[in-house]
């Protein structure tokens, strides 16, 4: 159920990023999704792709990438969707490691991506209280 | 006022101290063969007996000690007497691997005393002076040795020890402190604090203070100088030897005598061992001529350094040596602290990181810093930025146990530090601390 995310370390200097993204660019990969948390020294760039493996393959072994499950709910385009989601997320006392949203096009939605150490259960959690969660495989389409 | 604190020794003739040393020698050579049998098996290895030093000039006969002999002597392998009549422990920095644990009889600790004694009255010291000694207190030998120092001169101790820089000034400015001992960098940094409160240099009673444990330049004097309004003046030593007040800088400000009525130093050829004569540059060591617990034979420092003869204007006639001018090994003294890159290589495999890793020394705003930049591994990477902030911190806390001193870590993508086909290159000082 859950979606696969691709993460990958970089350092905090001009050109970096730019230089990461160049080795997936020159394939047919969509970048769905993006998201940069960093520090000082370092950022830490997140992704959904439209094809994570062949990415992650072409970034090779000179970047250092790593694959995280987290969950990506459907949100309702009105006020306070966000909210209803992290509400729940408290409620249960799960707790957020970071989160970021997008939008597709093709499945006319927002999403919210949450990064949370239960995948599973959280899953399981928002999927009864009636929120919708993407796959892998609508993402990528 | 008092110029000298053991005037006859102090300016004795050549020949009185020759003669002296002559004596000693040859007393602590048979006291070193007969109780400590490390340094009887180095001799006997060399085939010297104690009988063939019949003076100073057979010293060079003897073995050479290195830091790596003491290593494996710890803990009680040099000492040279019964533990019952030691008084005292001293010790390097912190640092498991390289730790130098130090014994003084009471004899050790007075003759120590008497050294920073004398460093203390050659700054202008005496029993009417206030001497605020912010040295760290405790195994390191800085704040033990200036304060029993400044016991001897019969002065008014202040026994601050290091750090808590708002409670210095306060004391400095209620009790009118006139002589100051600490780190150079330390020195520095409370002259900046009392300049930041609104003080000018003429607001403290301060008149000399007496500053080392680690390399200073003499750009750094004079902002010291300027910035407390006093005669900055250096001071020599180390653990091994018994701590600081082995040389002492007196009103010429220009190179150290050395106390060789207890302490006879050599120059020799870092890679030959040989003797170098006087004004070439080299690798200082040194012979306690008359400790009794732990009487180091030609200890090799690592420092390098020129000893000069000339005669002085302050009137001593012991042998003076330059501000050390660099290291034959590859130690660094960060904010006056003992480091080896070794060390630090040390902690990264324990904590599971990868030998690759670079280390930056600088100096800002008179402080030392050290970064360390480090390779992160696949399986090491969090996409959690708070993950690697608890690595780099639980990092940083692993090498303050081992360095004593807290580095600020910087995790990098693995392979981003280049790799050497020789000798690696893992340390960038960018300090200038050598004139």
């Amino acid at each position: 159920m859950a979606v696969r995310q691709l993460s990958i370390f970089i350092e905090n200097k001009k050109g970096r990023l730019s230089e990461a993204i160049k080795s997936i660019s020159e394939s047919d990969i969509n970048i769905r999704a993006l998201s940069i948390g960093d520090s000082a020294d370092y950022g830490i760039v997140r992704m959904i792709v439209s094809d994570l493996d062949k990415a992650r393959n072409l970034l090779g072994e000179n970047i250092l990438s790593k694959i995280t499950s987290v969950v990506a709910v459907k949100m309702d385009d009105k006020g306070g969707a966000l909210y209803k989601i992290l509400r729940t997320l408290e409620e249960a006392e799960i707790n957020l490691h970071y989160t970021y949203a997008f939008t597709s096009s093709k499945q006319f939605g927002a999403y919210v991506v949450l990064r949370v150490d239960d995948v599973e259960a959280t899953e399981k959690l928002l999927s009864g209280k009636g929120f919708e969660l993407a796959t892998d495989e609508e993402i990528s389409e | 006022m008092q110029r000298y604190y053991q005037p006859d020794i102090e300016t004795a003739s050549r020949e009185e101290i020759v003669k002296i040393q002559n004596e000693k020698i040859v007393k602590q050579v048979r006291h070193v063969y007969d109780n400590v049998e490390y340094y009887r098996n180095l001799m006997d290895k060399k085939g010297v007996k104690p009988e063939d030093i019949k003076g100073i000039e057979d010293i060079h006969k003897l073995p050479f000690l290195k830091k790596d002999d003491l290593r494996e002597c710890y803990p009680y392998g040099l000492l040279a007497t019964d533990l019952k009549n030691c008084v005292r422990i001293q010790s390097t920095s912190g640092t498991t691997g390289k730790r130098v644990v130090a014994f003084y009889t009471q004899h050790d600790v007075d003759l120590w005393e008497e050294c920073c004694a004398r460093a203390i009255v050659a700054a202008g010291g005496s029993d009417e002076d206030v001497v605020q000694v912010a040295y760290g207190y405790g195994l390191f030998t800085g704040g033990a040795g200036l304060h029993g120092g400044a016991h001897k001169v019969g002065a008014m101790t202040l026994p601050m020890s290091s750090g808590n820089t708002e409670r210095q000034i306060q004391f400095m400015m209620d009790l009118q402190s006139t002589i100051l001992c600490c780190t150079p960098s330390y020195a520095a940094f409370i002259a900046e604090s009392l300049k930041d409160r609104g003080y000018k240099p003429e607001d403290n009673k301060l008149k000399a203070g007496i500053f080392g444990a680690e390399p200073w330049t003499e750009e750094m004097r004079q902002a010291i100088e300027e910035g407390l309004g006093i005669k900055a003046y250096d001071i020599y030593g180390l653990t091994e030897t018994s701590g600081p007040g082995v040389a002492f800088e007196c009103s010429e400000q220009k190179g150290m005598h050395i106390n060789e009525d207890h302490f006879y130093a050599e120059i020799i050829d870092p890679d030959t061992g040989e003797v170098l004569p006087e004004g070439e540059k080299g690798e200082l060591v040194f012979t306690a001529l008359d400790k009794e617990a732990f009487p180091l034979l030609r200890y090799r420092t690592r420092d390098i350094c020129i000893l000069t003869r000339g005669k002085c204007s302050c009137g001593r006639t012991h042998v003076k040596m330059c501000k050390p001018m660099g290291r034959s090994d590859d130690m660094l003294i960060i904010r006056g602290v003992n480091v080896f890159p070794s060390q630090i290589e040390t902690v990264l495999l324990n904590e599971g990181y990868t030998p690759n890793y670079m280390i930056y020394v600088d100096r800002k705003n008179n402080t030392d810093t050290l970064d360390i930049d480090v390779e992160l591994s696949v399986d090491q990477f969090s996409d959690n930025i708070a993950d690697l902030q608890e690595r780099e911190k639980k990092l940083a806390a692993a090498m303050r146990t081992m360095l004593g001193i807290g580095p600020k870590i910087h995790l990098v993508p693995p392979k981003t530090i280049q790799r050497s086909e020789g000798k690696a290159v893992r340390v960038v000082d960018n300090r200038k601390l050598h004139d």
